[in-house]
């Protein structure tokens, strides 16, 4: 397996969890009004400010044979975490959670309360107004939560180092090849690989941006209204 | 749980308190039969809080609230019916219209647990009473004010709730569509007959709706009954100025003059002496005095032989056209709002600066508290 495609599965498979799990997190740090709400934020938050090593380091260490979640591992399936691909996967969820919860929280946040009272005084309970109001309206929220963590993951070099080493159709993903290449002086095929990087970078930002300026608006509405 | 089949009369008792419990928001308790009943006051009297703990959006502090039999609130026995079992219908003055539903899905919303031939039925009955049948796949964005307030009652009461509450829903229509949309409110609650609480702070909405009038004021209850006993004659200054008079004055009694039933007030610092109906009062004793700005004549010269009692010299001070009105600030010493027609205003040449006389009836003078 070539390191793209390895790198486009990872981040697929990490963008799709978080899209599971972010929703329910997202969902209450929108509508709790719990007092201590911060500190949950700022956990959440926190993989924005941490170097990419210090977070590598104790997902490494968490891992370990020695690791609390690496003893777990080990005795569900016999095998350790660390330098695994769902190691890796475990770890970027964990790097890439801001990415994905914070465009979700603030578009929750963002559904005008009183569609809230209507659902709830036309007899929804909170999961059917979730599911036929929240949802829905957050939906450029939804999109960007995806291909933001998708996007991040596949950028990712620090974390994956640490975590995942460099085990060829493993854990070696792009930007590992890259960095692999330029340190054996092959300057073309890293070119390629950077480049393509770029591209698609740029496009999903491109992607973003869009959806959020609603650029495709009237079509979902047509879309919508079948 | 509440019953399904019920009409009966909202009985309500809720006193809501600021989070520190050293004063409260509302304070009130009042009655509203089946048909509808006008919740008037100023803005900021607590019209709002009150709608929200009807509906279970709010949690009074204490108190009781019910319709007919079913208790929905009582602090007593704590009891609070949660706001999507209440049966409560809340048109708010947003509307809150699902913007990615169809007018159809949003008027289906509410409506579950009963098979896909009654939902249609059901949808189909209140679209055509609510002439929105033919909008049925379009979005809220593409539809009239208008249409979306039809929309928003439609939702509301294809559910069967026991109780509707409406948070100014027709601000901002002309009095035309206004009226229709009232009328097609009133036909369906004949059959229903359900207890209606219609917030406004627009006297002309009273007039055209009223039944019942339940006047708010920092969140106490401060008159209820016909629109014209407790509006016409208000007993507090700032429900004097909600309810449309403009000219709410200071003025000291000079004498009373009893056989006559009036007594002769000086406005404020003025030197203008007017006359007004006698009231319980004593010489020296400051009052207030409500007037409304259409009550207030002008004239161009020193009018003789008319049979009102107060006529005071002024200037006008400023004239704006406001609508199909024009309203003119006049300084009499104490400064005066009038309503003038444009006519009126071309045919007396009224412009800034002139000298006017103003008009006033003995008994366009109201006291107020």
């Amino acid at each position: 397996m070539n390191s793209l495609s390895l790198s486009f599965e990872l981040a697929g498979c990490v963008a799709a969890i978080l899209l599971l799990i972010g929703m329910p997190v997202a969902y209450w740090l929108a509508f709790s009004n719990w007092r201590g709400k911060f500190l949950l934020e700022s956990v959440v938050a926190l993989p924005l400010v941490l170097p990419p090593t210090v977070l590598g380091f104790y997902a490494l260490l968490a891992m370990g044979p020695r690791g609390p979640l690496g003893k777990l591992w080990i005795a569900l399936f016999g095998h350790g975490l660390a330098f695994t691909f769902t190691g890796l996967v475990l770890a970027s969820v964990v790097y890439s959670f801001p990415f994905a919860v914070q465009p979700l929280m603030v578009s929750f946040e963002a559904v005008d309360r009183r569609l809230l009272d209507a659902s709830a005084l036309l007899g929804a309970g909170k999961w059917r107004t979730f599911r036929r109001i929240i949802l829905p309206l957050s939906l450029p929220g939804l999109v960007t939560a995806l291909v933001l963590s998708f996007a991040h993951t596949l950028g990712e070099f620090g974390v994956v180092l640490m975590v995942g080493g460099n085990l060829a159709g493993v854990t070696r993903t792009v930007s590992i090849d890259i960095y692999d290449r330029v340190q054996s002086l092959e300057y073309v095929a890293a070119n390629q690989l950077a480049l393509l990087l770029l591209a698609i970078a740029f496009a999903v930002l491109c992607l973003v941006y869009a959806v959020n300026r609603r650029v495709w608006a009237p079509a979902w509405t047509r879309w919508s209204a079948k | 749980m509440v019953s399904e089949v019920t009409s009966g009369t909202l009985v309500a008792s809720i006193r809501k308190e600021r989070p520190d419990a050293a004063s409260f928001i509302l304070d009130v308790s009042f009655e509203a039969p089946p048909g509808i009943t006008i919740l008037f006051g100023p803005s900021g009297a607590g019209k709002s809080t009150l709608l929200d703990c009807l509906a279970g959006l709010a949690r009074p502090t204490t108190g009781a609230i019910a319709i007919g039999e079913n208790v929905l609130f009582d602090s007593a026995s704590y009891i609070d019916v949660s706001p999507q079992v209440r049966r409560v219908a809340y048109v708010f003055q947003s509307l809150a219209l699902f913007p990615h539903l169809t007018v159809e899905q949003n008027v289906a919303y509410g409506l579950r647990d009963i098979t896909q031939q009654d939902r249609r039925a059901r949808v189909e009955e209140i679209l055509q009473a609510f002439r929105i049948a033919r909008l049925r796949d379009r979005k809220p964005s593409q539809i009239s004010g208008g249409e979306k307030q039809r929309t928003a009652l439609a939702r509301s009461l294809v559910t069967r709730p026991q109780l509707l509450l409406l948070d100014e829903p027709l601000t901002g229509l002309d009095a035309e569509l206004k009226d229709a949309i009232v009328e097609d409110l009133r036909a369906w609650n004949i059959a229903k007959r359900i207890p209606i609480l219609y917030v406004t702070h627009s006297r002309e909405e009273v007039d055209a709706l009223g039944e019942r009038v339940i006047a708010i004021d920092n969140g106490r209850v401060v008159g209820h009954g016909a629109p014209m006993d407790v509006l016409d004659a208000p007993r507090r200054k700032r429900l004097a100025q909600a309810a449309g008079f403009e000219n709410v004055l200071t003025a000291t009694v000079l004498d009373l003059r009893e056989r006559d039933g009036v007594m002769r007030i000086r406005l404020g610092e003025s030197a203008c002496e007017i006359e007004v109906p006698l009231a319980h009062a004593s010489v020296g004793d400051l009052v207030q005095i409500a007037i409304r700005a259409g009550d207030v004549l002008l004239a161009s010269e020193r009018p003789r032989g008319l049979s009102a009692r107060n006529v005071l010299e002024g200037r006008i001070l400023s004239l704006e056209p406001r609508g199909t009105m024009c309203v003119a600030r006049v300084d009499c010493g104490v400064t005066f709002v009038a309503h003038v027609t444009p006519g009126a205003v071309r045919a007396l040449e009224l412009a800034v600066a002139k000298q006017v006389w103003l008009v006033l009836k003995t008994h366009s003078c109201h006291l107020v508290d």
